[in-house]
């Protein structure tokens, strides 16, 4: 029964449609065109930061993991991700994070920091073109329960949780805006409103405050696990990073 | 007057809300001692303090953007009653536990609600009652 309802919940939309659908065709244009994408500046600055030593170790990225576009293919698509050895559910920024500390002697960088941001677009944007492929397994399923819960539970004075507008009422009209299906397939994305990239957990931050609920942090283990959650949800999707949104 | 408003409500934000009772489905007796303002209630459905158009087209506004995840406003007055338009903004989910809408009159049975809103409802009792008068007047 419990694992019924565990695969039914895995797999909830057949033919999930990326936000980019529901986008309007000036921001179609701009996600399609490299050079006017303004995402793209972020991916540049990523693949300086790639090649640039850090911490103690002196190495760069591509000491040890050598050509981006090789190494990194295919890699977002499977993130976030759990180590087989245990640790925490690490997003990409997390495993970003965790290699500048361990095999660089770095610090970390701060959630939404130009430089992590970039980065990370940079690793995603390796995988433009790629299908989500997120599988729900032993090492993860506590993530993904937990992730699913966030999804279906309403909160704040709004008292909405993510469901009633990304599944039950996708397509419609909030104001001006079309409702996605609230997919991360794009992210980082350039987001007209913020003049600038941003991450997703930015953009699910603005969510909590919309409902006018408690915001958790950015990097926080409530919201990796949303995350983990919605890329299942977005199984198939294809990697649009870096994505431009309104 | 904005400010007196505000001012009012910051000196009223803790105090528990004007009981109501529920009839059929509908709240008959008004929240408040005065009697609603259509135009300040004009005011609030599109301001951001009760925001109806982000789900509700209400036509006769003229605004040019409006929501559609919500049934449209317009001659709502002739539709339902005062009472029955009470009862649907202060707690629609009297109505329908599932629905969607807000509660606009309530502070318990919420989770995690931001610090800045926790234990106010989204309108004041006589807010509530100037969109109701609003309301009315769509017909």
């Amino acid at each position: 029964m419990l694992t019924l309802s565990a695969a039914a919940a895995e797999a909830p939309r057949p033919q999930p449609k990326s936000g980019i659908e529901y986008a309007g065709s000036d921001v179609r244009a701009l996600q399609a065109d490299d050079f006017g994408n303004p995402g793209m500046l972020w991916v540049a600055r990523g693949e300086k930061l790639w090649n640039a030593p850090a911490g103690r170790s002196e190495k760069s990225c591509a000491s040890c993991h050598r050509d981006a576009p090789a190494t990194m293919k295919g890699v977002a698509t499977r993130y976030p991700r759990r180590d087989a050895g245990g640790g925490e559910l690490l997003n990409l920024e997390g495993r970003i994070n965790q290699c500048r500390v361990q095999q660089q002697g770095a610090e970390t960088w701060r959630y939404e920091s130009e430089e992590l941001l970039s980065l990370t677009a940079y690793v995603a944007h390796q995988s433009r073109g790629m299908p989500v492929n997120i599988g729900i397994n032993e090492a993860n399923r506590v993530n993904f329960e937990r992730g699913r819960d966030i999804y279906y539970r309403r909160q704040g004075q709004m008292n909405l949780a993510c469901t009633h507008c990304h599944e039950q009422n996708a397509g419609r009209k909030l104001l001006a805006d079309t409702i996605s299906e609230g997919h991360g397939n794009a992210y980082p994305v350039y987001r007209l409103e913020w003049q600038s990239a941003g991450s997703l957990h930015r953009r699910l931050r603005a969510c909590y405050f919309g409902v006018r609920a408690e915001q958790p942090a950015a990097g926080s283990a409530e919201l990796v696990d949303l995350e983990l959650y919605l890329a299942s949800r977005a199984r198939g999707l294809r990697v649009e990073t870096p994505g431009v949104r309104r | 007057m904005l400010f007196a408003a505000m001012a009012g409500y910051a000196v009223a934000a803790t105090p528990a809300l004007v009981p109501y009772r529920i009839e059929g489905d509908a709240i008959q007796a008004s929240l408040a001692p005065d009697p609603g303002d259509p135009l300040r209630g004009r005011e609030l459905i599109s301001g951001r303090d009760a925001n109806c158009l982000l789900c509700h087209a209400v036509a006769e506004t003229g605004v040019r953007f409006m929501g559609d995840i919500a049934p449209p406003l317009s001659g709502i007055g002739a539709r339902l009653s005062e009472g029955q338009l009470r009862l649907r903004i202060v707690d629609s989910s009297r109505l329908n536990p599932e629905t969607v809408m807000p509660s606009y009159y309530k502070v318990d049975g919420l989770v995690r609600v931001a610090p800045a809103w926790r234990g106010k409802p989204v309108l004041t009792a006589q807010q509530i009652e100037d969109v109701v008068a609003y309301l009315k007047t769509l017909k």
